[in-house]
């Protein structure tokens, strides 16, 4: 018998199976982490790495402001390879239309206990230069981080080897449930409860699970010290993040630790392949430029794609998988999956060891949306 | 934004090297409107930098034939993307250029290879190619003091190069083993061509110390190098110059070829008879095919231009050629394959990923390119990693990862020049 045995089997080693892997080993599980790759070398090293509060509906403001506190705890242990910054984010308004949208995001985050800051023009141009003239204003959330994904992930897993977890790298997953995962190898692993933290290959592994392939692309620039110094967002990008069948461009750029500006987003469904698309590129760009002329003179070094985990009302699944009681989801995190790793660790955690979580769970349970019919 | 510049060719050329501008005058000879783009400011490749003005040179032959069957030239433009089939676009000084094609040749070239040792992000340590390069351009180099070190052939051109620009060289290193130097001589011998250029260069190369089996260990200085420690039969040894050359043989510019979807084997295109890569109507000739000097680029860059010209008959008689040239280049390959010492050269604190300053320890924790490139950001600067990876593949065996574009960095703006009018209407701004 050449079965390995474990309290826990987390499959994917991004930043979320990171996360709940340090989470199940400091409770004392034993835990394994198969991933086929590398450490995060999925939407962990394709995304831009920030830690923001948003407030697309209740639950996810919830979600994602419990785990930007669970980052603010972490952040002294932090090593500086993982250049947690917290710079803050601007909201960007081009018009009184969107102004109002300023207040009521200012309002909606005073009542939760989030600081912000209501940014008129000349604040806004004194803040971020070269931004386009003429903006109508903004709103500062200055509690909102960016960091470097792979290397937080790679923090996370060292934490939970340091409790005893064992990392499996470069071994393909063929088989996952009741209490077995079985590698290409033909290695078996047995757990009381196995975490399917795959992102959008999750539901290759177990069909399904209600997650598509949301393909985004992002561009970066050399190194230009000061060119802008918050992460910035146009108002529109709600539109554009939330709309759930439209391809869309949003202007999001941050400023990285090393000067580099790092330039989304995109966000096309049904594309499988991760080649470039051509007129996507072009046209998230464009928007970026249109906010932001002088881009237009920065030399671009690279481009890439990657691939998040949609599900259909935009929240993440975390919490049992209906049908088997032993396997555990942790996926469907969107765009926001390093912002919401620790708080799913958390969730998903409360649930495996019967504790108290510290938010209501039910929005988050995988039973709270149809499964996707298998052979559909 | 600046204004996009179009154009359309039968054949299109990449690279105007000796490869490059056979092919493209070639294509040309059959009657195709031929472009032929490169990113210098004047043809001539590496090897025949500067000299496609001057009398008595190979290349002012192919100039004459070139211009005579009416190819277009375009210099100082650097191909960074393809958007679509059958167009590439390259970033000119005035603006980009929108170049569509039906048949393409690429003919790219290669670069030095280099080596982390402990004192080779100095100033004045160069690649061999590159300080010649310099000099050509006007650096002056008379009475400076130049070693000379690494591997292959191109070792002997710069520093014949050097000399006869007035620069004192100590000594050349080339890290190969006498035993495969005379095996390579041998080869030498059957090429006529190549034993009157060996003859030439031993002239203009006498008298300066030549040392096989022997690299350097260690550069220093406090400003700049100072003196380089190498070694020499198993001993070291300090040799105060002004300039490290220092280059370990060539490894071939593939990375367009990859993005346009060809197939590569260890790094090289591989091609037909006819030179057509694994994607129909693309072509390749010179080192990205494999590394074998100028001869063989010549013969290839020819067959290329008369296949995609139209003309492929015409290239039949000249496959013997190639293949006598060929089997020379799998000499060469052997004579200038690196030796297993060499990956000890750098110490954990030297610095391979220049781009990023990744030390060689930081990378040793990490058993894949990737796993290396996301943890310690090695390759992902300016370079792309065309140094630190062809390094990193030699010192680690690791395997780069798939190109994207743009394969040189390029201006924001011109990443947003090229858009098809079908995508336009499908795509909805985030405001909707």
């Amino acid at each position: 018998m050449s079965g390995l045995t474990y309290d826990v089997v987390v499959v994917g080693a991004g930043i979320v199976g990171a996360a709940c892997a340090e989470e199940c080993a400091r409770q004392g599980l034993r835990v394994a982490i198969i991933d086929r790759d590398v450490i995060g070398g999925g939407a962990t090293a394709a995304g831009m790495g920030h830690i923001v509060v948003m407030d697309d509906s209740e639950a996810q403001f919830a979600l994602t402001r419990y785990s930007q506190q669970l980052w603010q705890q972490l952040r002294q242990e932090l090593p500086a390879d993982v250049e947690y910054e917290p710079c803050g984010t601007i909201w960007v308004a081009t018009d009184e239309e969107e102004m109002a949208e300023v207040r009521r995001k200012q309002n909606y985050y005073a009542q939760r206990g989030v600081p912000t800051e209501v940014l008129d023009p000349q604040t806004l141009e004194r803040l971020e230069p070269n931004l386009r003239k003429g903006m109508a204003g903004g709103l500062l959330v200055p509690e909102d981080v960016v960091l470097y994904p792979p290397c937080a992930a790679r923090f996370l897993i060292e934490r939970a080897q340091g409790a005893g977890a064992k990392l499996h790298l470069g071994s393909s997953v063929s088989q996952i449930g009741n209490g077995l995962v079985r590698l290409a190898d033909g290695t078996e692993f047995s757990a009381a409860a196995i975490i399917n933290a795959a992102g959008a290959w999750a539901s290759a592994l177990n069909p399904g699970v209600n997650v598509k392939k949301r393909k985004g692309h992002l561009a970066i620039t050399d190194r230009y010290p000061g060119f802008i110094r918050h992460q910035l967002v146009e108002l529109g990008y709600l539109k554009s993040a939330h709309s759930t069948s439209a391809d869309s461009v949003a202007f999001n750029v941050q400023p990285r630790k090393t000067g580099q500006i790092l330039v989304g987003s995109s966000r096309q469904y049904g594309a499988e392949h991760g080649e470039v698309d051509t007129g996507v590129l072009t046209r998230m760009l464009q928007r970026a430029q249109e906010y932001m002329p002088r881009l237009a003179e920065l030399s671009t070094i690279r481009v890439w794609t990657g691939f998040r985990a949609a599900t259909p009302d935009k929240l993440p699944l975390i919490g049992p998988c209906l049908g088997d009681p032993a396997l555990f989801l942790a996926t469907g995190h969107e765009g926001l999956g390093i912002t919401t790793s620790l708080a799913t660790a958390r969730l998903l955690v409360d649930q495996i060891a019967g504790r108290n979580p510290a938010i209501p769970i039910e929005p988050y349970l995988p039973s709270r949306v149809p499964a996707e019919h298998a052979y559909a | 934004m600046s204004n996009i510049t179009r154009d359309q060719f039968d054949v299109l050329v990449v690279g105007g090297g000796p490869a490059g501008l056979a092919a493209a005058t070639c294509a040309a000879e059959c009657g195709r409107h031929v472009g032929v783009v490169d990113d210098n400011p004047a043809l001539g490749g590496q090897i025949w930098r500067g000299e496609v003005g001057k009398a008595a040179s190979e290349a002012v032959d192919w100039y004459a034939r070139l211009r005579a069957a009416g190819a277009n030239v375009l210099c100082g433009a650097r191909v960074f993307h393809q958007p679509e089939p059958e167009v590439l676009l390259a970033e000119a000084p005035d603006g980009p250029l929108e170049l569509k094609y039906k048949k393409l040749i690429l003919a790219t070239g290669a670069r030095e290879r280099f080596l982390p040792f402990p004192g080779w992000t100095l100033p004045n340590v160069m690649g061999a190619g590159g300080l010649q390069a310099l000099v050509k351009s006007g650096l002056p180099i008379a009475g400076k003091r130049v070693v000379v070190a690494g591997s292959g052939p191109l070792l002997l051109a710069v520093a014949a190069y050097l000399r006869q620009h007035g620069a004192e060289i100590p000594i050349i290193c080339e890290q190969a083993s006498w035993g495969s130097l005379v095996g390579f001589s041998l080869a030498l011998l059957r090429q006529p061509q190549k034993v009157r250029q060996g003859f030439a260069l031993r002239k203009q190369l006498a008298g300066i110390s030549f040392a096989a089996s022997s690299w350097p260990v260690s550069a220093r200085g406090e400003r700049a190098v100072e003196e380089v420690v190498i070694s020499q039969s198993g001993k070291n040894k300090t040799v105060p110059c002004d300039y490290l050359a220092c280059g370990f043989h060539l490894v071939p510019n593939s990375e367009l070829a990859a993005l346009l979807g060809c197939r590569l084997r260890d790094d090289l295109v591989q091609v037909d008879d006819y030179q057509q890569t694994s994607v129909a109507g693309i072509f390749c000739a010179g080192e990205p095919t494999g590394i074998g000097g100028l001869e063989l680029s010549l013969v290839e860059g020819r067959i290329a231009g008369l296949a995609a010209g139209g003309s492929a008959p015409a290239a039949k008689p000249l496959f013997a050629e190639r293949e006598k040239l060929r089997k020379f280049a799998r000499v060469l390959d052997r004579t200038f394959s690196l030796r297993a010492e060499l990956r000890g050269l750098p110490l954990p604190e030297t610095i391979v990923c220049r781009c990023e300053d990744v030390t060689c320890s930081r990378l040793a924790q990490h058993t894949s390119w990737r796993a290396a490139k996301l943890q310690t950001r090695c390759g992902m600067g300016p370079c792309q990693a065309r140094v630190c990876g062809p390094a990193t593949g030699f010192l680690f065996g690791w395997a780069q990862d798939s190109i994207r574009p743009p394969i040189f960095p390029t201006r924001f703006e011109n990443l947003i020049t090229f858009s098809p009018e079908a995508e336009r209407s499908e795509i909805t701004g985030g405001r909707g």
